[in-house]
């Protein structure tokens, strides 16, 4: 079943070409991988995905949902208010710098969504939280602020943040970016847990290994463009694009 | 005129310019917040570039910090008359200072609130976004709270300027404070009024840095 199409986005800051054509489709339960050089339009296109950017033309279904299509003269067409909203609720996503709310305890982190955008009681919300912050190892974490956490941590409470609305698809853009080793790990780790529960996902990353082993597909994108789109040994072992193999072997 | 005689006198002016003091906060605080939206607004009327709300709140705060006060308050107490031919009297005295000082702090508060405001990061607002927060729950849950704490420094200044400010409401002889220390000081060929004035100001302020830095203390909780 596919959880997302995009096809042919395309997105410009000005002058500046940053998606050029880009057509991909995620099924459910899969993990996507998105690889390639700073620049190349990754983080980009993460956002038009969340709406945090709009694409200049092209189609967007998610969960059957169409966000975008092209309308008669090829320009991007979007639904209306309300449907947004509904296709942004299958959505979670996770920053490379966290975003979490300082001013919120780890537990208001969690519950505020919940109550304020889905309605749902301050007992039943916090109980989602606490089942979340036990899944990521940080029951005893529930009255601190983000400022008392490392960054490793700041990100599982950004993870369960995100869970806590159950989306249908969790993205995450550069994840570790922001951490050192150790903390990397301990991230990768989650997200792995998550994988193996059939979470369907989408992480731009630099990192890898993690994408050659968990991920079910990778894409490997260079200025605005796919370059490649396969399972990670297609991408990773068999690829013979010049390309993706000068870009590979920096790692 | 005796001791306690001149201590009433003073007192009723006190009592007045806490009066003064506390409705323009009441009013220019809030009133400021939505003149920051004015002057942060980006709606345009007939082409891009002609943003009437934002030129008209940049020649509000222009007008307020350009010119003193003292002559705002003037004419916001002589100007019905003089422009409409309307009967002041005393009584309206307390309403044209409150108005006067309301509209021309708001105008700081303003610009205090637009830096707090756009020194957010992007990033607060994107989270936000995700979540499917409304942009009304977005400001006021999570970008006002921490902007009021980024503010409190500044604002503590322009309330503790704002207490010796009052003091110029004396000229559409508003009886607080100061314009009664000046009248029994030259009734009486005293210096004693104004020495028990300056008193008076320079505790009310102690009081007003001590409030602000507990507040200020009840929010760094987080940084």
């Amino acid at each position: 079943m596919k959880m997302l199409e995009a096809k042919n986005l395309k997105k410009s800051f000005g002058d500046n070409e940053v998606l050029k054509n880009i057509s991909f489709e995620v099924n459910k339960g899969d993990v996507l991988a998105i690889i390639g050089p700073s620049g190349s339009g990754k983080s980009t296109l993460l956002r038009c995905i969340t709406q945090l950017e709009t694409v200049d033309s092209g189609e967007i279904v998610i969960c059957g949902d169409t966000l975008v299509k092209n309308d008669a003269f090829g320009n991007a067409a979007y639904a209306g208010k309300k449907e947004k909203a509904a296709i942004s609720r299958h959505l979670g996503l996770v920053f490379q710098n966290f975003n979490l709310f300082p001013h919120f305890s780890v537990m208001r982190n969690i519950t505020e969504a919940q109550r304020k955008v889905l309605g749902r009681s301050k007992d039943a919300s916090e109980e989602v939280a606490r089942k979340l912050l036990k899944k990521m190892g940080l029951e005893s974490k529930e009255n601190a602020y983000p400022c008392e956490l490392s960054g490793g941590q700041q990100q599982r409470v950004s993870i369960a943040r995100a869970l806590a609305l159950s989306p249908e698809i969790l993205l995450f853009d550069e994840p570790t970016s922001a951490l050192d080793p150790e903390l990397t790990g301990e991230i990768l780790k989650v997200i792995r847990e998550l994988a193996k529960e059939k979470m369907t996902m989408i992480v731009v990353t630099h990192e890898m290994l993690f994408a050659e082993s968990v991920a079910d597909r990778v894409i490997f994108m260079d200025n605005g463009y796919i370059i490649e789109n396969g399972t990670p040994e297609e991408v990773f072992k068999k690829s013979s694009n010049e390309r993706t193999k000068a870009f590979l072997a920096k790692y | 005129m005796t001791l306690q005689n001149i201590v009433t006198q003073l007192g009723e002016g006190m009592l007045k310019t806490i009066l003064l003091f506390v409705s323009t906060l009441v009013i220019s605080l809030p009133l400021g917040l939505l003149v920051s939206f004015g002057r942060m607004s980006t709606k345009s009327l007939f082409t891009k570039k002609f943003k009437p709300i934002r030129l008209l709140t940049q020649l509000y705060i222009s007008i307020m910090r350009g010119t003193p006060l003292m002559l705002q308050i003037m004419v916001v107490y002589f100007g019905p008359y003089y422009l409409f031919g309307m009967k002041i009297s005393t009584s309206y005295q307390i309403y044209a200072a409150i108005i006067a000082f309301a509209i021309n702090y708001a105008a700081y508060f303003a610009e205090i609130y637009r830096g707090g405001i756009e020194s957010m990061p992007k990033g607060q607002y994107e989270a936000a976004k995700i979540l499917g927060f409304t942009k009304a729950q977005t400001f006021f849950r999570i970008i006002l709270p921490q902007v009021m704490k980024r503010i409190l420094p500044s604002i503590t200044n322009e309330v503790i300027t704002l207490v010796k400010d009052t003091s110029l409401a004396f000229v559409i002889a508003y009886a607080e404070m100061f314009t009664m220390a000046k009248r029994i000081a030259a009734k009486e060929t005293s210096m004693i009024p104004f020495v028990a004035a300056g008193i008076f100001y320079y505790f009310f302020n102690l009081i007003v840095a001590i409030v602000m830095n507990r507040i200020e203390k009840k929010m760094s909780y987080y940084k």
